[in-house]
């Protein structure tokens, strides 16, 4: 079965709408904004991303692969003596360590980032809507998923109406 | 409401706004594709000239690699020159972008919105140039992969313990790191483009790169959070960054080299120049792309301030050394600073850097001279010039009389040198010419929250 995809012209009656919706039970909602709403975000209680374990899975990673094989390199594998210094000479190893932290956490962010949010995705149901286009424009969409235990057509028919919704599509889930 | 925060609202009234008209969201966002739809015959003659010029440059960087290190003008004992300096000059330049985009949005400057997007553009090119010099330096670049610890069946080792190789990881990692940065805070305006696209052809093609951004309130708060993750993340990069580039200099024991102080003394010059250069590009492209309300006199004000700090830093950078060369009392330190530099063959360079990044960062106490765009674009081409200028003097003159003056010689460069390092200009302009033709060198998505959040900011100051 569709979802509703109402439309609106102003994220301030969206996040009304969210808000309406949200306190008659209904939480399968999505709103598509062209740039960060923080009315709408706040009105949806987002869960909290887990990027932020993905980045540090990834620097200390990084931080560790670079510091362990510049370790071995020098001390196991192919020890030189450079003048009778310690061959495992560990500050001269930290700005690699260090660079390896950093890259490994930027790229666990990132790939975070994408997995989390399912890109990329070339294609969605979504973008067939005729006007989703301005979605990233001037539009603000929230898509009402009618799967929802707490769906009631005629309530969600009127918090839409009331709250100014422009006009209403079907999308495929 | 309360005292504290009435006088700073009064304060920010004072500042010149950051946006100036409040054209509707369609309206801007047009406004701000414009120029990735439609060329110009002065962007296509710029276009052909920049890109002869890097031609040349590909020419003259072939011939390098053909016929050897030896028709650059280095010579024993002074080996480095011009290859380290536009080393050195490029990857500072790099640093303000990242200086922009990551440390000022972790301190909520909203001035920084409208010029991020070019200033990280600026970075990733920078970086590019920079890092070619110092693999041609090698002498034979055919071999710059040695430096990463790859299994070879020479079964040798990059020196851990040596700078340079940190170098290739700083730089390396500082390249990545400002590209997934720059690509991700794109996406959103990638889908934009994707969405606004004339033809079929455009909307696949920007579509392919928007990788099926739907601006989702679960994708704008994961954006946000990765986008702050890097920030955080290239914040500490760019110090690093240069930070290793001057441990190149100061593990060396050369009189003048041998110091402490490099690394914030680096620092803040590589941040120095490249505010610089983010001025030399922003008065620009701002007066071409009629690009005043969203660049306003409040950008201009902001940068030039902190062109004055961390021109300020730099001034007092080169005081403390003058006063440890002084109170070191280390005989070589001594004359190095005091009388080869200051009296020998490169003076002029010395006495030029003095002059210009004593005065300019001064004439900036000035508000006129801070919002005037013709004034500081003058001033940033002076700043630019001197910092290169200063790597120039800091490379050759502690090089080219160390310990016995029987080893002392001098520097000439060949017209190679001055070839290689005027071509890079062109190709740094014809990157950035691509960019502003193929990316939305203001980020639109940005600008619109900014707007949406100073509106409902004044509603509320309006309702009270």
């Amino acid at each position: 079965m569709a979802d509703l995809l109402a439309e609106f012209s102003d994220a301030h009656a969206l996040a009304k709408a969210v808000e309406a919706l949200r306190a008659a039970g209904l939480r399968d909602l999505e709103a598509f904004t062209p740039f960060e709403v923080g009315e709408v975000q706040a009105a949806l209680a987002l869960p909290r991303p887990r990027i932020p374990r993905a980045a540090l899975a990834g620097a200390v990673l990084g931080c560790g692969a670079a510091f362990l094989l510049q370790w071995w390199l020098t001390a196991w594998n192919y020890p030189l003596n450079v003048g009778g210094r310690p061959l495992a000479s560990f500050p001269a190893f930290v700005p690699i360590a260090f660079e390896g932290a950093i890259l490994g956490g930027a790229l666990g962010a990132v790939i975070g980032f994408l997995v989390s949010c399912r890109l990329p995705r070339l294609w969605h149901p979504l973008f067939e809507v005729e006007g989703f286009e301005r979605a990233s424009v001037d539009r603000f969409f929230l898509r009402i998923g009618r799967r929802d235990p707490a769906w009631d057509q005629a309530r969600v028919l009127h918090v839409l109406h009331e709250s100014g919704a422009l006009r209403l599509h079907e999308v495929e889930r | 409401m309360s005292a504290p925060r009435s006088a700073a609202s009064s304060r920010a009234m004072e500042e010149p706004p950051v946006l100036l008209a409040r054209p509707s969201d369609d309206e801007l966002t047009r406004r701000l594709l414009r120029p990735i739809w439609v060329g110009g015959p002065v962007w296509r003659i710029l276009f052909l000239v920049t890109g002869l010029g890097s031609a040349t440059m590909l020419l003259f960087v072939l011939y390098t690699v053909v016929a050897g290190i030896g028709v650059w003008g280095n010579d024993i004992p002074v080996g480095w020159a011009y290859g380290i300096t536009n080393f050195v000059w490029w990857i500072g330049i790099g640093h303000a972008g990242t200086f922009i985009s990551a440390i000022l949005l972790l301190l909520e400057q909203p001035w920084r919105t409208s010029i991020n997007r070019f200033a990280e553009a600026m970075t990733l090119f920078a970086v590019m140039l920079a890092g070619m010099f110092p693999v041609l330096h090698l002498g034979r670049p055919w071999f710059a992969y040695w430096i990463f610890p790859y299994p070879a069946t020479m079964d040798v080792w990059p020196q851990f313990r040596s700078a340079l190789p940190w170098d290739a990881a700083a730089i390396a990692t500082y390249f990545t790191v400002s590209f997934l940065f720059w690509y991700v805070g794109l996406i959103p305006d990638l889908a934009t483009a994707r969405d606004c696209a004339p033809t079929p052809a455009k909307r696949r093609l920007y579509g392919l790169f928007a990788l099926g951004w739907r601006g989702s309130s679960t994708h704008w708060s994961h954006y946000r959070l990765a986008y702050g993750l890097l920030a955080a993340l290239a914040t500490p990069l760019v110090i690093s960054v240069h930070s290793i580039v001057s441990a190149d200099f100061a593990t060396a024991q050369l009189p003048g080299w041998h110091s402490t102080i490099f690394p914030p003394y680096f620092v803040a010059g590589a941040i120095y120049s490249g505010f610089a250069m983010v001025i030399t590009l922003m008065v620009p492209i701002r007066r071409i792309f009629r690009l005043h309300e969203v660049i306003t006199t409040r950008h201009l004000d902001a940068v030039a301030k902190m062109t004055m700090a961390t021109g300020l830093i730099v001034a007092y950078a080169y005081v403390v050394e003058y006063f440890l060369a002084w109170y070191g009392g280390d005989p070589f330190e001594h004359y190095v600073f005091y009388a080869e530099r200051l009296a020998g063959p490169y003076a002029w360079a010395v006495w030029t850097v003095f002059a210009i990044n004593f005065a300019v960062p001064n004439l900036l106490w000035v508000r006129r001279i801070r919002r005037s765009a013709l004034a500081l674009f003058f001033l940033s081409i002076l700043i630019n010039v001197a910092m290169w200028l200063e790597r120039f003097f800091l490379i050759v003159t502690s090089l080219q009389r160390d310990f016995l003056p029987s080893s002392w010689g001098l520097f000439r460069p060949s017209y190679i040198d001055g070839a290689i390092l005027t071509g890079t200009l062109f190709t740094f302009a014809f990157l950035f010419l691509l960019f502003l033709r193929f990316v939305p060198f203001v980020p639109i998505a940005e600008v619109k929250e900014l707007r949406h959040e100073l509106e409902v900011a004044e509603g509320r100051a309006v309702r009270g």
